[in-house]
This record gives structure tokens, sequence and C-alpha cells, in this order.
């Protein structure tokens, strides 16, 4: 087995009195789709810049394929960074822009051509190289950075939220694309963004950051399912969480545990909740139609609120719009609901 | 009433967009454009040498004159130093705009801007006889030379000539001094204001493809500053060409291109031959921004 592709080893950054990250320890395999998630301000960008080289920890170490390059300048780094604000030089031409790495590295001219070529086949730019960064739309301008950024076969590409500034439908196709390029080229992509939808989307796994720190490092699956503290099981997905003494009679235990609104299935008022399965009654408070599905909340009758969705198999938007103050019995699987840490 | 202005104006944004601009453009038409028609067309006018008078037909007579040794002496003289005086801006300018504009933060920063901008508030004529006296042979400069034992490193440099003289304030080397310091504001804030407009991105996106920070500098940095070094130079060029004051204090009694016009226009008389003159600047400065446009100056704009 081969040393890790990134190895975090207790990485601590502070600005002054801000701890920008407190202690991250991570490793990531090679050839992985690695997603750092978390809100802004949360570290996951400063992780980024320490492995670019932008920023040198406190303290700690970082690691390429176990070579400690902690010290070493962002220009002697076998890491390559596509820039949330994308960084095309404004001066060079897009081929220009793509060559720039190459350039440097002096390699000759017509190799130079026949990878930029390759690579603005790849990012389905071909014909682009004579144009100005500035005669480009913003997903253009997305794709020239991934092709200038992975143009030196770097062993790591690290994307700094690429997809941020574009357009919900321009963001999902470059999602699939962005997964699709990864596979091709084989690199390990350390992938940070704020939104978790993304992050699920595309990883192979991910680690969700607050506060400087790692909350968990999982799969999309199980970072989804099993949350493992109560900042994730809210920041991934949406989710109903129980404290105190609605945990207490719910679950029979006082710590925090959380039940996703799907694993909830609403049954007629006098309906039996099965063998494995916990339920409570309550009162339809209010409930959304969503064309795919319905969100209702649910006013429990010993207090409190559990959010519930249900897919619209056979109901329509006048049955969603008539269940406002139904009764109900809601029901589910003992194993659905989640212990939490604080 | 005014209601209805505003509403008149909203919907007709042409007629806005003309009350806002026929007023500057009309100046701009009539009074500027207008002075340099008048200026053309005297240029092409001459003085008969008998009566001395003006007279108004077109003729190249005038523009022959120019051709004359002395006024070619002229020329050159004033060009060689706005190119000298340019250059030593911008190589002056280009590490204080970049400090100013990449690392200064806070006070500093006011303090170096405070420093630039501080020069102008007083008027450049009294700026340029506070030089008279530093340079003078009594002056300061050169009694810290003698001071520290390298009077004799003053005097070669003085003994060389076309650039010595007298003493610094009767020297061309002291015309060039007294020039790159009351010009080099104008070279450092276009340079900083271009430096400023570079994103810190893009320097860490040129380390990050693999270029240390000194071919970041010369791929990156300087083709983007750029057409702040040409703005500069066009700002401290043109001042050299045009200026009468400073050569006419500092230096020799040697003619610069401005000191030339104000003779022939007044003592002279001569208004024909001072227009004439003063199209040649024009033409200088027309060449030396066509030049600028070939080498790539303004592609990042």
């Amino acid at each position: 087995m081969s040393a890790a592709a990134v190895r975090f080893v207790e990485v601590l950054r502070h600005y002054g009195d801000v701890r920008a990250v407190d202690g991250v320890s991570l490793e990531i395999a090679d050839g992985e789709f690695f997603s750092m998630l978390g809100p802004s301000g949360s570290g996951k960008t400063t992780c980024l810049r320490m492995l670019a080289g932008f920023e040198r920890p406190t303290a700690g170490r970082v690691e390429l394929h176990g070579r400690d390059v902690t010290d070493l300048p962002p220009y002697e780094r076998d890491v390559n960074t596509v820039f949330q604000d994308y960084a095309l030089f404004p001066h060079l031409t897009v081929a220009e822009n793509v060559a720039y790495g190459l350039t440097i590295k002096k390699v000759a001219r017509p190799e130079i051509r026949r990878r930029v070529d390759e690579a603005l086949d790849l990012v389905r730019l071909p014909g682009y190289g004579a144009r100005k960064p500035g005669q480009l739309s913003g997903g253009q301008r997305q794709r020239v950075a991934l092709a200038r950024a992975q143009i030196n076969r770097p062993r790591v590409l690290v994307l700094d939220e690429p997809l941020g500034a574009l357009d919900l439908k321009l963001r999902q196709q470059m999602q699939t694309e962005l997964k699709g390029i990864q596979r091709q080229v084989g690199i390990t992509f350390l992938f940070v963004t704020h939104d978790q939808e993304e992050a699920l989307a595309m990883s192979d796994r991910l680690a969700v950051f607050n506060q400087g720190r790692i909350e968990q490092v999982g799969t999309p699956a199980e970072v989804y399912e099993r949350p493992r503290t109560v900042f994730v099981a809210g920041f991934v997905g949406t989710t109903n969480l129980l404290l105190g003494a609605l945990a207490e009679r719910l679950t029979g235990t006082a710590g925090p545990a959380a039940i996703r609104p799907e694993r909830i299935r609403m049954l007629a008022p006098d309906a039996v909740p099965g063998a494995d399965e916990a339920g409570a009654a309550g009162l339809i408070r209010e409930a959304v139609y969503l064309g795919m599905h319905t969100r209702y909340s649910v006013e429990l009758d010993g207090g409190g609120e559990l959010g519930v969705v249900a897919q619209n198999l056979d109901l329509d938007a006048a049955d969603a719009a008539s269940a406002h103050g139904r009764r109900v019995q809601l029901a589910w699987e003992r194993s659905a609901v989640r212990p939490l840490v604080g | 009433m005014r209601r209805r202005v505003a509403t008149f104006l909203f919907r007709h944004p042409r007629w806005s967009l003309a009350l806002l601009l026929g007023p500057p453009l009309l100046w701009l038409g009539i009074v500027y454009l207008g002075a340099l028609g008048a200026l053309l067309v005297q240029s092409f006018f001459h003085i008969d040498e008998f009566t001395g008078q003006v007279v108004k037909s077109f003729s190249l007579r005038t523009y022959a004159q120019l051709f004359s040794p002395a006024n070619l002496d002229i020329f050159r003289r004033t060009t060689v130093m706005a190119f000298a005086v340019t250059i030593a801006a911008a190589l002056v300018a280009f590490p204080l705009a970049y400090y100013m504009a990449r690392y200064a933060r806070g006070r500093v920063r006011s303090l170096l801007y405070l420093g630039v901008i501080l020069p102008l508030w007083s008027s450049y004529i009294v700026r340029v006889y506070s030089w008279k006296l530093i340079l003078a042979k009594e002056g300061i400069l050169s009694w810290m030379f003698s001071a520290v034992g390298l009077g004799w490193v003053l005097e070669s440099i003085l003994s060389v000539p076309g650039v010595g003289g007298p003493s610094l304030s009767f020297s061309a080397l002291g015309r060039f001094l007294v020039f790159l310091y009351i010009w080099l504001p104008y070279m450092i804030l276009p340079i900083q204001a271009a430096l400023e407009r570079v994103p810190k991105s893009l320097l860490e996106a040129s380390a990050d493809l693999g270029a240390p920070p000194g071919k970041t500098f010369r791929k990156v940095t300087l083709p983007l500053a750029l057409p702040g070094v040409i703005a500069g130079s066009i700002f401290t060029f043109s001042l050299t060409l045009g200026d009468f004051i400073i050569p006419g204090t500092i230096g020799d009694s040697s003619l610069f291109i401005g000191q030339a016009v104000l003779r022939h226009q007044g003592t002279a008389g001569n208004v024909p031959l001072a227009a004439a003159m003063t199209v040649v600047p024009m033409l200088i400065m027309a060449g030396y921004l066509t030049w600028a446009r070939r080498l790539g100056a303004f592609d990042a704009l």
C-alpha cells in the first residue's frame, strides 16, 4: 500500500487569536475525489491553501505522497489549483493561459501545442485557444482554469469552490463533467465547497469542517445516513434534531439524536406503527407542495415538531393543501434515529 | 414641474446624456481643440523678413526653419532629456509603487501616499528654486559631498562634457535631477494604480503553475503593470518636452523646446515659428504612443 496522496498531520493555522485551522489530521488516498465541506470560515479553504503552499501551517505537517512539503513554496509542489475566481491571466490568450505551466517548465513548443489542444479538448473548448479570457463566459473560464491546472499533470488537483459563481443548471452540468474528467485523468481531486449537495453528488469521500476542525470524514452515504455530530446532521441535508425532553420521549435517551424527514412515514391517525418502529401522533401544521415531494410540519401531541417529507406518488397539490390541520400518526424505524455527539 | 422634467429625462435618456455631455464637449471643442486648430493654422504662416509682419498665407517656410542646426539641437536636447527622465522615473517609481500596492498597509500606506502627493501641494516654481539652492556650488549637496570626503567624485562627474558644468545647478545633470524629482509622483501613482488592480490570485496562480517569484514578476506582474508605466511615462515624457521653467532655472543657457517657444512668441514676436515648434513635441508624442502601442502596452487595458 503506497503512502496517501495527501496527509495533514495535526495541522494548525492561527492568525493572531483566530484559529482558522485548529488541529486537522486527514488522509486522502491516491486517485480519490475528496471534498472538504463546511460553511465559510470553517477552515477548509485555509487547508487547501496550505496544501497548495500559499500559507504555512502554524504547527503540524503537510505531506504529499509521503514527502513532507510543509516548507516548500507553491512552485516546488506537485499540486495545481483551480481558483475560486479562476485567476486567468487577462493579458494572455486562452492557449497561453493553458500553456503557462508548460512554458515555465520550458517544454518544447510542438509538445506544448499538442498538449494545449488536448487539454482544450478535455474541457470541451476546442478552437478557443486564440481568445482572451475576457471574451469567455463564466462557465468557459471555469473550464479554461481547469485545463490550465491539470496540464502539468499534477498528482493532486485542488479546486477552491470552482462552481460557486455558476448558475444552477451550469453547475450541475459541470459537476458531472468534473467527475468525468477526474475519472479520465485519474488525478487525486481535492474539492472545496460549502454546497452540501455538490459534495454529496461528486465525492468519493468528504470531510465536514466546522470552526477549524473536522467533524466527520466518510463517504457521502455514511455522512448523510450516520452523521456523527449535531453540526454534521444539521449541515448536511435537512434533519429533525431531537434534543432534551423531545429526545427523551421519542427515543428514551436524553442525548442529541437526529432523524431525516424522509425516514418518517405518515399514517392514518388510527394506524399502529410496526414492530421495529417507534411513533408519535400529531397534527399537520403546514404542508408545502414541492412538485416531486411535499414537506410537512407536524406538531406532536406531547409538544415539539417534526418535519416529514413524503414523495408525491399518488398525491396532488390539492391534497397537500387540504392536509393542513389533519391528524396523523407518524412512524419510523428505530434504527433511523441516529444518536449524535454534542 | 421639476417632477415632469425628471420624468421627461427618465423617458428620454438621450436628452439627459446630451445635457450632461453638452457643456464639457462644447468647452473641449471650442476652447481646447479650437486653440489647437488656431495654433496649427498659425504654424503655416510666416514672418516677412523686411517688415517683421506675419504674412497670413499658407507656406511651409516656417517649418523649413525648424531644420536649422540650432533648432535641431534644441529638439535633440529636449527629447534626450525627456527619455532619460522617463526611464529614470520608471526605474525609481516602480519599486516604490510595487511596495505601496503589494505590501504597505495601514499607517505606512497612508504615509507613503502623503509623501508622494504632498509635494504637489506646493508651487512647483518654489520647489524648482529650492532645488537651485540645493544644487548650487555652495549648496547642501556639494557641502555633503566634501564633508564625507567625496568632493572629488562630484568634481569628476561635473567635468564630464555634456552632463556636467561649473556646478550641479548649472549642469544638464542638475536639470535631470530636478525633472526627475518634479515628475516622479506622476509616474508613481499610475504604476501603483495598475499594480493595485492585479489580483493576488494571479500571482498565486503563477506560483502554483511552477513559476518562481522572478518569473512571476516578468510574466504576470510586469505585463499587467505596463499600462501604468506607459500612462506615467506619457506624463513624464510630455511634461519634460513642454517644460520651460526647469531648464530656464537650472542648467546652462542651452534652450529646451518650451523656452524656445516662449522666446519666439514673446520677445521675438515670431508667433508662426513658436506655433511650428509646439507641433514638434506633439509629433514626438504621437510617435511615442504609436511605439508604445506596437509594444503591446495597451493590450491589457
